[in-house]
């Protein structure tokens, strides 16, 4: 059961924050959504879940990047080829 | 009572793997020389359809360590989703490991500072990405913002995580010096480049709540970081102060901690498995693994071939690099090469802010040095003289003239003592006190007269030389 304090805290965690005229609905929407998994919980599962895919590498091989134009294409304002974001200390 | 403050400490390690490419795309690792942004791909930015791919040799490397270290390799590891937000992470969350790191258990051998052999325990080794680079910019006037490079983003780590078992700063430094000469000697890291090794610190008083000091980029700033901290937990337990259990930032420049502010909890991170990961299954890649001959192993080789001193053998095996450049010089006078090099080049070294790889490369000239020590061609103190113009010319200039060139050109060579005779009969006639000093059996009377000797003939004088000529115009 989420509570709204949990829908504070988890929205804190993300830098968000959430409107108190909101906070009953998204408290809501939670909990809407773990119910789904209580759903889930009532398959039955044939066999066990063990996982077939394991070790799976690539060698250590240098590929092209991005040039620095596109890999800042997303960002606004970039300056001297850093991204720009707000003050964080 | 010293028995109220007794020092708790524990490390984490992070180390850059120095593979090519990054942790989990193709993107360049060797990226410090060059502009922000421009070794970033798809994977490394965290854009949406992006599949991490692990990069096979840094399992490689991370098992290496974990086998040099003495760690159980379990069945089967996973990595995790590390959540937070924040501008160095593009995807606010950084793959890491949790519940199934790659390596459990295992061991460091150091002295404690009673030079007893002390065993301290590991936790766990995992494999991790390494964030982005922020850097923090603006003014008061103008605001404050943050630039952001990812270029360092998806650099792969390991995290050595260390029982808390060290009591002494100095405790701690051995553990680093030791953990860093491995990694160096397993050849999967490189100590010059900055940053490659991090070190955050849990530091506690026994019965009190601990503290975990992060930011400590030097490895030498963790002793500076943890005194600082030991006192200032201290003082605060004798002011009838509480310690608050929390983060707090070491200021390299200024030598001290500061809160982080921290409010963010273990649960904070909601750990959960990395669906785009499948699990790694390597625990019987380990047998196949062949390590070097490690720190410990040489510092025994190096007291058994060349006969030295256990000090001499353990400075000089604490570093690749040393080891390497003692053994092409060590020819020359294994006994002779491993003082002029443990102790005086050593600290000559340390002075100018050198590494003895900026030496390697001249090997040869050093052992000339040696040699002409060696032969009495030059005192030791002109020796000296002469070690420390020739570093700062390889400071300077990355080359210098040789040794004896040097001899030649300043007049350093060792002249017999005969050609001093005058000038120690007039010292002598000048300190008529000294001479009843010790006469009178004061010891250490002479050393001011052999002193004044070396000063009156720059150095070239031998003192034992002069020692037993002013012992015959004595007549004793
Ligand atoms: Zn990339």
């Amino acid at each position: 059961m989420i509570t709204e304090e949990d829908v504070i805290q988890i929205a804190g965690l993300a830098d968000l924050s959430v409107p108190q005229g909101e906070l009953t609905a998204f408290t809501g929407s939670f909990n809407a959504i773990l119910e789904y998994f209580d759903i889930l919980d009532t398959l039955e599962i044939e066999g066990s879940l063990e996982r077939k895919l394991f070790n799976v590498f690539r060698e250590d091989e240098v590929t092209e990047s991005l040039s620095q134009e596109d890999a800042l294409k997303n960002s606004h304002n970039p300056e001297e080829g850093y991204i720009r974001a707000p003050k964080v200390v | 009572m010293a028995e109220e403050f007794q020092v708790i400490i524990g490390l984490e390690v992070h180390c850059q793997l120095n593979t090519k490419s990054k942790l989990f795309c193709g993107c360049s690792a060797d990226f410090r020389a060059d502009a922000p942004n421009t070794h970033v791909c798809p994977v490394c930015l965290g854009l949406p359809g992006a599949l991490p791919v692990l990069n096979k040799k840094a399992v490689e490397y991370a098992l290496k360590v974990a086998k040099a270290l003495n760690c159980t390799i379990p069945e089967e590891g996973e990595f995790c989703r590390k959540n937070y937000f924040y501008p160095d992470l593009v995807k606010a969350y950084q793959i890491t490991m949790g519940d199934d790191p790659l390596a459990i258990g295992g061991y460091i051998e150091i002295e404690d500072d009673a030079g007893n052999p002390k065993v301290v325990n590991l936790t766990r080794i995992h494999v991790e990405e390494d964030p982005g680079r922020l850097v923090h910019m603006g003014n008061k006037e103008r605001g404050y913002y943050t630039l952001v490079d990812y270029n360092r983003s998806g650099i792969p780590l390991i995290e050595m995580v260390t029982e808390p078992e060290m009591s002494s700063p100095k405790e701690a430094r051995r553990l680093l010096n030791k953990l860093r000469a491995t990694l160096e000697y397993l050849d999967v890291f490189d100590p010059e480049k900055e940053g490659s090794l991090r070190v955050d610190a849990n530091i506690s008083i026994k019965g009190h709540e601990r503290v975990e000091i992060k930011n400590i980029t030097s490895y030498k700033g963790v002793e500076k970081a943890l005194t600082f901290e030991i006192t200032r937990q201290k003082n605060l337990i004798r002011r009838g102060g509480r310690i608050v259990r929390e983060t707090r930032h070491f200021q390299e420049g200024k030598g001290t901690t500061t809160s982080a502010r921290s409010k963010e909890t273990a649960n904070d991170y909601r750990y959960f498995p990395e669906p785009d990961l499948p699990v790694i299954r390597v625990a019987d890649w380990v047998k196949d693994i062949e390590l070097p001959e490690l720190p410990d192993a040489r510092r025994d080789r190096f007291m058994s071939q060349y006969g030295i001193a256990v000090n001499h053998a353990r400075t000089l095996t604490g570093d690749l690099k040393l080891a390497e450049f003692y053994e092409t010089i060590a020819p020359v006078g294994a006994a002779l090469a491993a003082s002029w090099t443990a102790d005086i080049l050593m600290g000559e070294l340390n002075y100018r802010d050198m590494h003895v790889s900026e030496v390697a490369g001249h090997a040869d000239q050093f052992a000339e040095l040696i040699g002409l020590v060696r032969d009495k061609k030059i005192t030791d103190k002109a020796g000296v003289e002469v070690l420390r113009v020739w570093l700062d010319a390889l400071h300077t200039e990355a080359k210098s003239e040789a040794p004896s060139a040097i001899v030649e050109r300043l007049g350093l060579a060792r002249e017999s003592g005969e050609s001093f005779r005058g000038i120690v009969e007039a010292i002598l006639e000048k300190n008529p006190q000294a001479v009843a000093d010790h006469k009178a059996g004061k010891k250490g009377a002479l050393n001011f007269i052999v002193g004044q000797v070396m000063k009156e003939t720059k150095g070239k004088s031998d003192p034992r030389e002069i020692h037993a000529m002013i012992s015959e115009i004595l007549g004793e």
